[in-house]
């Protein structure tokens, strides 16, 4: 027994030594993208709101199995609830709009949940599209409140905290989403590890074996549906507060399918993988198009080509793999 | 002693082929019996009628004399009725620990907290350390399924229903695909289930069947044409009949 005590124990350090090198590198990152881009520091702020979204998405897909090419309607809905009580009923503090925000995406998250998991496999990844297609319909038809087809403006942000003016720069917005990311990232740790996590790993596998020992895969995927929600609300909202516009792009086809890419670029079933993704893609996107505006996109093509044919598991899996496989060996 | 496990007058018909034809039976805490029946008796269909997987024609099952035919596969597990698999169905990326784990926290009420981790709870962690060890398991506690023995994942299967507490269990060919020479350490698994337990194993392999059970029922065309004592099922002419005299000539009975 006292071997396996120590086993664990140790499992359990190795663990948040990880946490704690994770949380590190993040912070060196968000340092470093500070540093090198001042100037940029509003692309910066995206990539973090697009990372909560492909959060999102990994919790639905990377952890639970389930096939979507629709989740940018829980990161629009996110976005779209922030924007209106600030557009329309003038509530601008940040705090509360994110709140409102992560209100909005697990609504969203709920009703796609609902709807989504009554399929499997490839219908279920078509009702996924005709959701995505009906929620960009619905909000570009609702225009007196979403502002249609010309975006949603008029969103105004008070000082965060009543300190902090939302800069021409970037440079609160910066720091709030790196808060924002940080918080979240800390919360989904504590929640794939849990019991519950664990049970969406075994439905991922096996849903038979799941209802075999008396636990329903489908409340389950719901209420992690909802959380998914919850933390693309987050993502949609700091892209309205960030932007102070928000458009029918934050609930279209492409968004959903880019934040798939940038989820198996990075490696689904692991935060840091979706993580990685979304930064690789952001930054190729950005560098590559400015570049070469005609052929980045057959570039991108030929990027996500490689990972998927040589690491499978995308970049972070592939290389948290090749470390592993390096411990093991070592005595 | 009362039934704990009854199956009454089940019916289920796939496009007016009686599968399985009114079939009743009574188990008891402590039973252990047998379903044999050559291929195609319905042994299948009667597992999945029983479990809640599918739904029968007529007929009723029960569980500690409450009436389940209208309850759901999920409801029927809740309620002490616990299958094991013919083909292992294992979670390949998870470590045995996570799969014990889990059903103790599912049985418990508990597998639905986002915080926490069953490393750090220490009564999760004795029991499924226990339940490994009886099982012989202990030493591969947190390696991948997927990189443990065929036979080592069947009594992991049989740790798992056990981690579930059940009044009724379901083993559905246990040595299944398993190498003779590893048939041994699940025998003894077999041996050492726990005494209240009323157990329904269906097995082909008669050797198994003789050392296990205490009662054997035969299943040919979904209907029970035996159900008596291990040592006269092969005098059983109906029996001999069903099996097209393959074990006719057997000896085991002896």
């Amino acid at each position: 027994m006292t071997e396996e005590t120590v086993a664990v124990t140790a499992r359990q350090s190795r663990s948040i030594g990880r946490d704690l090198l994770g949380i590190g590198a993040i912070i060196s990152a968000a340092a470093i993208g500070y540093l090198l881009f001042p100037d940029n520091l509003a692309l910066l702020t995206r990539i973090i709101a697009i990372a909560l979204l492909v959060l999102s998405l990994d919790l639905v897909t990377g952890y639970c199995g389930v096939a979507t090419l629709g989740h940018a309607a829980l990161f629009g809905s996110g976005a779209y609830a922030a924007g209106i009580i600030s557009a329309h009923y003038g509530i601008a503090d940040p705090i509360l709009m994110t709140l409102a925000g992560i209100v909005g995406g697990a609504a969203a998250g709920l009703v796609c949940g609902v709807i989504i998991l009554r399929a499997h496999g490839l219908p279920q990844l078509v009702l996924s599209i005709a959701l995505i297609y009906l929620f960009h319909e619905f909000a570009n038809k609702a225009s007196s409140w979403t502002g249609g087809s010309d975006g949603l403006s008029g969103i105004s942000t008070d000082p965060l905290l009543g300190m902090f003016e939302f800069d021409l720069w970037g440079q609160t917005a910066y720091f709030f989403g790196v808060a924002l990311l940080l918080a979240v990232l800390m919360l989904l740790r504590v929640l794939v590890r849990s019991p519950f996590g664990m049970l969406c790993r075994g439905i991922k596998e096996d849903p038979l074996r799941i209802i075999a020992m008396g636990a329903s895969p489908k409340t389950a995927l719901i209420k992690m549906y909802v959380i998914s929600g919850a933390v693309a609300g987050v993502g949609g909202a700091l892209n309205a507060i960030s932007t102070q516009v928000v458009g029918l792009d934050s609930l279209s086809f492409t968004l959903s399918a880019e934040s798939l890419v940038m989820l198996v670029l990075g490696g689904g079933g692991s935060l840091f993988g979706a993580l990685t993704g979304t930064v690789v893609f952001m930054l190729f996107e950005d560098y590559v198009s400015a570049a070469n505006p005609f052929h980045w996109l057959t570039m991108v093509g030929v990027l996500l080509i490689a990972v998927v044919l040589f690491a499978p598991k995308g970049l972070y899996g592939t290389a948290a793999g090749f470390v592993a496989c390096r411990r093991e060996k070592r005595p | 002693m009362s039934a704990v496990f009854e199956v009454l007058n089940l019916k289920k018909a796939f496009s007016g082929l009686a599968v399985t034809n009114d079939v009743t039976l009574s188990m008891a805490t402590g039973d252990r019996v047998a379903l044999i029946g050559p291929n195609g008796a319905g042994k299948t269909t009667f597992v999945n009628l029983v479990t809640g997987n599918l739904r029968p024609d007529s007929g009723d099952v029960r569980l500690n004399g409450e009436t389940v035919t209208k309850v759901d596969a999920i409801g029927r597990v809740r309620r002490g009725l616990v299958r094991s698999f013919q083909v292992t169905r294992l979670f390949q990326e998870m470590t045995p620990a996570e799969h014990v784990a889990l059903a103790i926290l599912q049985r418990d009420g508990r597998a639905g907290a986002m915080y926490g981790n069953f490393l750090s709870m220490p009564d999760v962690m004795d029991e499924t350390a226990a339940l490994l060890g009886t099982l012989g398991l202990v030493h591969l506690l947190h390696r991948k399924v997927s990189e443990i023995a065929y036979g080592q994942q069947r009594l992991l299967e049989i740790a798992v229903a056990l981690a579930l507490k059940p009044r009724v269990l379901l083993l559905d060919e246990p040595a299944a695909g398993v190498p003779q020479s590893d048939t041994g350490r699940i025998e003894q698994a077999l041996a050492e289930l726990p005494a209240d337990l009323a157990v329904l194993m269906i097995e082909h392999d008669m050797d198994l069947v003789f050392r296990f059970a205490r009662r054997v029922i035969v299943l040919a065309a979904g209907t029970i044409i035996f159900d008596g004592l291990p040592a006269d099922v092969t005098k059983n002419a109906a029996v001999r009949e069903a099996y097209l005299g393959s074990y006719a000539n057997a000896s085991h009975a002896a």
